[in-house]
């Protein structure tokens, strides 16, 4: 069975900066697995290239066996919007938006009307412990809320893969822990595919796996193949 | 258990007189707790004895002692595998990854490999306590975050030293 989501050699450099040297990674569906590793060693470009969000210089990204790394501007802007989910560090929710059409966001570009992604959104909420804050602002919101409510944004309409990088960099390690046990239980339940870019080792602890970048390459765990 | 495989892998660099092996494990791993010479010798009889090394031509040195100790290679192969086995993780284990990581270096191996082998074994026991959290009662989950911010911390150290190993190697090699 072909990875759900892979990068095979991959190279990218920002102008003459390398971030990426030749990097392997294939994720399994429904693993979750967390990229670790120093600042600037390449984590965030590698979850950007398996993303379609940049073109690598060289090798392949492959999504359930599928190359997108040849894929154009707008190929990877619809698959990014209908198989991709994403979380932030800083939850980049909407401000002039409430909580519920924040999350409600992605359901809204695939297309769903306004009604049932709003009811679709809401129905995060309690489970997220966020119940009676589906009207409020970003601004209302503590960095918790936000990030459950970043969290709720992602997984919405149900994404293949989720794409997590440092979500819990901005909250302190209690509130952090909260975020994690919430992403990986929606996400075991669904059987998402879950890339988690992060430097802390007990956020990385929630995954099934980790990886180690280093120097822009992908180092596994002794005796697991990458 | 450390100061015999620290004193094999002393030998593994070169042959050397018990004093000599003193002084450096002192200089590189005592911190301020030398070795008494009596466990030197009883250290160095006890590896001859088990075969991991043997006592080679007598040769001035400095000291009383004119013997000196040759590796074996029993000795060698245990040297071998204990630096690369990584370490059970528990909590305060500083010193003696210390000890494995200096002895690398000094003996040209990939230290960086066993930092990553050792950080394995730490997540993979992060990941056990992780689970016990997301399933335990209160006073488990207590329990466990005492044992993963050791951990946490141990971590920190290995990725320091990672960063390092470049200056600690030009400093622990003559």
């Amino acid at each position: 069975m072909s990875p759900m989501i892979e990068a095979r050699d991959v190279t990218y450099a920002f102008g003459e900066t390398p971030a990426l040297r030749g990097a392997n990674l294939a994720v399994a569906a429904g693993e979750v697995v967390a990229v670790m590793g120093p600042s600037g060693s390449g984590k965030s470009t590698l979850l950007h290239c398996l993303a379609g969000i940049l073109r690598p210089d060289s090798g392949e990204v492959r999504f359930d066996g599928t190359r997108i790394d040849t894929l154009g501007e707008a190929d990877r802007s619809a698959l990014r919007r209908d198989s991709f989910g994403f979380v932030f560090q800083f939850g980049q929710l909407v401000p002039e938006l409430t909580a519920a059409e924040n999350v409600a966001l992605p359901l809204l570009l695939r297309g769903v009307r306004r009604t049932p992604a709003l009811r679709a959104a809401r129905g995060w909420f309690e489970r997220l412990g966020l119940a009676g804050m589906e009207h409020r602002r970003s601004g209302e919101l503590s960095g918790g809320q936000a990030q459950r409510v970043a969290l709720a944004r992602g997984l919405v309409a149900e994404p293949r893969v989720l794409f997590a990088d440092e979500p819990t960099g901005a909250l302190d390690s209690l509130t952090g822990e909260e975020v994690m046990t919430l992403l990986v239980d929606a996400a075991r339940e669904k059987g998402t595919t879950v890339v988690l870019v992060t430097h802390e080792a007990r956020i990385a602890a929630y995954a099934d796996r980790e990886v180690m970048v280093r120097d822009g390459r992908v180092n596994a765990p002794a005796g697991v193949a990458s | 258990m450390t100061v015999p495989l620290t004193l094999l892998g002393l030998l593994e660099r070169e042959p050397s007189h018990g004093y000599d092996l003193k002084r450096d494990y002192d200089t590189f791993f005592g911190r301020g707790k030398p070795l008494p010479y009596g466990q030197v010798y009883s250290t160095l009889s006890r590896l001859a004895r088990d075969g991991k090394v043997v006592v080679g031509d007598v040769a001035p040195g400095a000291g009383p002692d004119r013997k000196r100790y040759v590796i074996t290679d029993v000795g060698a192969t245990e040297v071998e595998h204990w630096l690369t086995e990584p370490v059970e993780p528990e909590p305060h284990l500083q010193t003696l990854l210390f000890t494995k990581v200096v002895l690398a270096l000094m003996l040209d191996r990939p230290a960086e490999e066993y930092l990553d082998t050792q950080r394995a074994a730490h997540l993979r026991r992060m990941r056990e306590l992780t689970e016990i959290k997301r399933s335990g009662e209160l006073v488990d989950v207590m329990l466990a975050d005492h044992g993963l911010y050791h951990l946490e911390a141990d971590l920190r150290w290995i990725e320091t030293t990672g960063a390092r190993l470049d200056a600690l190697r030009e400093a622990v090699r003559p």
